[in-house]
């Protein structure tokens, strides 16, 4: 013990456990004479009887006899007051004392090979610990062997490092020690931070998991959506507001002058024109300016490359995203061989804590097995193969006819709301026709298809993918007619911009003249912006067409979830009393939360915002906003107005499915930016590119003007077709493998790893 | 896809007991728990021990320094909230129980819900899963375990003929040895395929507050 007491004083890291150590003394005692035995045995043994002691205690880790057993537990009660980091100062104590004073004696026995082999036992005891948890041991054994382990470690991971790596080699694993434990403290802490987490577990409750994967979905659209807003708030619009020309100054930042009056007027700003249209949340606002203030931000290019970023970074995000799903779900969902066992063995809802919903969950359960039952007793039945064959066509077709028909019926409606812009006197109705067509569409058209596909009776899964992609299609549909009739409008608009560039020369001439025409020595007076002719700065046109369709679609979701859900529910539970009928079992009803049509509407907002925000960067701001007040109406729409679904239906694989949907969205929504940016020249009068010949030319300039001579060679090398398409291909291909390499191994894993232990 | 964390628990409020408990949890103890354990939440097995305590608060001491040995028997744990609906409560506790008739001890109660939370890996929920559906403890899973899974799930709502169909029809689908019942190589093989074992069953058991 005095031996002990002197290494306590030498050693920092003792200072602290001096009350520890004058607690248990009597345990100390009790370790020591433990510890004591096995350094003794070490210490005498040649190399035989240490490596067959050395079995033994690997023995006793896995099978624990009886005396080791007691001695274990013994630690384990005596070591749960301590806690493990007390204990192990104590060990580590020990340890320097028992090597201490055993150095000069152990030296020769501990030979190089047998360092190695101890080295590999530490690392077998330490990879024990950390797959300690995956074991299917009973919590006893777990906590005794646990023990056992780590007392090994602690015991023979300061004897590693011998002679003059002892030291830090005892520093390296404290760092290394602190450093999990920060990890893990960090990971703690992150996952604390999760928004909302409260409220998805209730709904989850409530209503099962596929409703609440809904919720995580909006969570996690909101987190992107969060970062891009970063993104473009902090480099392109704060910079341009900051340290940008002021409003007023410039003609692209002043309201003109013949709408100057109007333009506070609640219903003109409504429709983003007046005071909004010149502001930082459209794209005529930018200046192009090469730098701008004394930081010589240049922010153009910032512009440039931040609308890519953007694409950039949610593709990014998606694939990860998908990935990580891959990773967990399985193979093929559409595998049959296993029906019943599945719908034995996984249609429980371990989620649910609702005695509603259990109900409703056995319910469900109990259907389905009755419809599998039917249907495996009629599978031998015959069927008529032509009848259902025609009918499925016949459905087919008639929804063909509908999609074309929604499709000219946007296009119609477009064209006619461009010969109102020209009219004066619009009304309200003539000014958002376009958007309450395209919204009113979105609506019908969803309850018409699954009403047709009635005909076709499939199975309902697949009915489900039917009924999704033909949903698809219909939004796909509308938002590229939506953006043909634009085109339309942006190739008019171009053609009058050079009539407006001649204009605006004379008249800056004119006014120079008159100004200057009487006295040729005063400078002449320049002109009030508000008054020089404007070009029509088709950028702006594009993105106020997008920030109008986003909040129409915005109100008519929240006036759908109002009345459709939450109106009928009061309309039901407060006239049930007087009404002729069940209000609550027959029609109309509460109403079930429809998880695919709120997903795909969220996806295709989500489509508009991608495509949208390179010409109006306040959009994702919007958006931000619409997602956040979204999750809080939203949950309380459905905790208040919605039951849980009788049918329980899971699309399965759905998660991938809404996954892979983003990332065609994403794709579409990139293209039409990308051909605007290629092929359309810039407006002359207004955003950051104007009076270049292309929007990419600033990529040209930054490389000729900021860098210096070579890199502008290289990458005129780089930049030929015949290398970026093999680039890309490679791109593909690293993603498509990384997402399915992990698959096979852990199975194979799993099974090994159960039958070793079983 | 969208890992949710299962911190539910952190907001519940009837765990005072737990965080002002005085030396239920020093720091150091964590470190254990957390190589044991699928949660490294610290304030977690705070509130664990908090519903464990409220369970039984004449039995459980709020102290648990000198280890004690106190089990809490199966009919007090399958009332909580969490398990109430489930029609194999009685199975789940029993699996994680020390004697098999389902009384457990704070370590087993700790890693029940470990091993049912969304971060244990699928292996694991898989060989617990087994041992849940084998209702008398043979190591496989025979016609009568079927039966009676079958029978808890529809409420017994099925008639005879419609469950013997059943029962034969999981047998053949998923019986690779062919010896008439499951055992755990084939009840692997099978669920290791189903979409929705991760996400639905014996996924992602959470803790809850108290219904309302």
């Amino acid at each position: 013990s005095t031996l002990q007491s002197k290494n306590q004083e030498k050693d920092k890291e003792e200072k602290e456990d001096k009350e520890d150590e004058n607690k248990e003394e009597d345990n100390g005692s009790q370790q020591n004479r433990t510890s004591r035995r096995k350094n003794y045995q070490r210490r005498n043994g040649d190399e035989k009887k240490a490596r067959g002691e050395r079995s033994q205690k690997r023995d006793r880790g896995k099978t624990a006899p009886n005396k080791d057993q007691k001695e274990s537990e013994n630690k384990e009660k005596k070591t749960m007051k301590r806690g493990k980091e007390g204990e192990n100062k104590q060990k580590k104590d020990r340890k320097n004392s028992i090597s201490s004073s055993s150095n000069s004696s152990d030296e020769e026995s501990l030979s190089e090979e047998e360092l190695a082999m101890l080295k590999e036992q530490v690392e077998q005891k330490k990879k024990l610990i950390s797959t300690m948890r995956n074991k299917p041991w009973r919590m006893v054994k777990k906590l005794s062997v646990l023990r056992e382990a780590q007392d090994f470690v602690e015991k023979f991971e300061g004897a590693l490092g011998k002679g003059k790596g002892k030291k830090l080699y005892a520093y390296k694993m404290m760092m290394a020690k602190k450093w999990v434990k920060f990890k893990r403290d960090f990971e703690n802490f992150k996952t604390q931070c999760i928004p909302w987490e409260m409220k998805i577990k209730e709904v989850e409750s409530h209503f099962g998991s596929s409703v609440a994967s809904y919720f995580i979905f909006l969570r996690w659209m909101y987190g992107v959506n969060l970062v891009l807003f970063g993104l473009i708030f902090g480099l392109v619009i704060i910079p341009e507001v900051l340290m940008g020309m002021p409003y007023g100054s410039l003609p692209r930042k002043t309201v003109p002058r013949a709408e100057q009056a109007t333009a506070m007027d609640f219903s003109v700003l409504w429709d983003f024109e007046g005071y909004i249209k010149y502001s930082a949340l459209f794209y005529g606002y930018y200046n192009n300016q090469r730098t701008i203030g004394w930081l010589k931000y240049r922010l153009p290019m910032a512009y440039f490359m931040v609308g890519i970023s953007v694409f950039g970074y949610s593709l990014m995000v998606v694939i990860r995203s998908m990935a990580r799903n891959a990773n967990e779900s399985t193979a093929d969902g559409d595998d049959d061989n296993f029906i019943f066992s599945w719908k034995m063995f996984t249609s429980w809802d371990y989620l649910i804590g609702n005695p509603e919903t259990a109900d409703n969950k056995f319910a469900s359960i109990t259907t389905s097995f009755k419809e599998s039952i039917v249907d495996e007793q009629e599978s031998n039945k015959d069927e008529n193969i032509h009848l259902r064959r025609f009918l499925r066509v016949l459905a087919n077709v008639l929804i063909i006819c509908c999609l074309c028909g929604s499709g000219y019926l946007i296009y119609f409606v477009v064209k006619r709301s461009q010969t109102f812009s020209k009219m004066q006197n619009v009304g309200w109705y003539e000014r958002n026709e376009v958007e309450i067509v395209m919204s009113l569409l979105g609506m019908f058209c969803p309850p018409l298809f699954e009403t047709i596909a009635a005909l076709e009776n499939y199975h309902p899964r697949i009915g489900l993918k039917w009924q999704l992609g033909r949903i698809f299609a219909l939004f796909l549909g509308n938002l590229y007619t939506f953006l043909l009739a634009l085109m339309d409008d942006v190739n008019e608009k171009l053609a009058e911009e050079d009539v407006v560039k001649n204009i605006t020369h004379w008249t800056l001439l004119g006014h120079h003249n008159s100004s200057a025409g009487n006295d040729s020595t005063v400078t002449p007076r320049p002109l009030d912006p508000a008054d020089v002719p404007r070009g029509p700065c088709w950028e702006t046109t594009v993105g106020i067409e997008f920030v109008r369709l986003t909040v129409s679609d915005i109100l008519v979701t929240y006036i759908t979830i109002l009345v459709g859900d939450f109106i009928r529910a009061c309309f039901v539970r407060f006239v049930n009393y007087c009404w002729c009928w069940d209000l609550e079992a027959g029609f109309p009803s509460y109403a079930e939360f429809d998880i695919s049509g709120n997903v795909l509407g969220l996806v295709f907002n989500q489509g508009m915002i991608w495509m949208g925000s390179f010409y109006a960067p306040g959009l994702v701001g919007i958006n931000v906003l619409r997602l956040l007040t979204s999750m809080y109406f939203q949950c309380w729409a459905v905790m208040s107005s919605n039951v849980p679904h009788e049918r329980v239906f899971k699309a399965s694989k759905s998660n991938n499915f809404y996954m892979g949907l983003v990332l065609l969205i994403l794709f579409l929504s990139l293209l039409p930016v990308a051909y605007t940016i290629m092929s359309l020249p810039p407006s002359f009068d207004c955003g950051p590119f104007s009076g270049k010949k292309r929007m990419y030319d600033v990529i040209q300039e930054t490389i000729e003007l900021d860098f210096p001579l070579f890199v502008a060679k290289i990458f005129s090398y780089v930049a030929n077709p015949g290398l970026i398409i093999p680039a890309i291909l490679l791109m593909v291909n690293f993603t498509n493998t990384s997402r399915t390499e992990y698959k096979p191994h852990r199975r194979v894993l799993a099974n090994i790893s159960f039958f070793v232990h079983k | 896809m969208f890992t949710s964390s299962t911190c539910s628990l952190l907001r519940d409020q009837n765990t005072v007991l737990g965080v002002t408990g005085t030396t239920f949890c020093p720091e150091q103890f964590m470190n254990q728990y957390f190589q044991l354990f699928f949660y490294c939440l610290f304030l977690l097995v705070y509130r664990l021990h908090g519903r464990y305590h409220e369970m039984a608060p004449n039995v459980v001491p709020m102290d648990y320094t000198k280890d004690p040995d106190v089990k809490l028997p199966m009919q007090l744990i399958i009332n909580m909230p969490e398990l109430k609906e489930n029609p194999f409560k009685e199975r789940i506790v029993a699996s994680f129980s020390e004697d098999g008739e389902g009384s457990l001890s704070f370590n087993d109660f700790v890693d029940m819900f470990s091993v049912l939370s969304e971060m244990a890996p699928r292996e694991l929920k898989a060989i617990y899963a087994f041992k849940i559906y084998d209702f008398n403890t043979d190591n496989f899973i025979c016609k009568a375990d079927l039966e009676k899974t079958l029978n808890k799930l529809t409420r017994e709502e099925l008639t005879d003929e419609e469950i013997t169909l059943v029962c034969e029809k999981v047998i053949e689908e998923a019986d690779m040895d062919g010896d008439g019942k499951l055992g755990f190589a084939d009840f692997e093989n099978m669920i290791s395929k189903a979409p929705d074992f991760l996400r639905y069953s014996l996924g992602n058991q959470v803790y809850q507050q108290k219904p309302f």
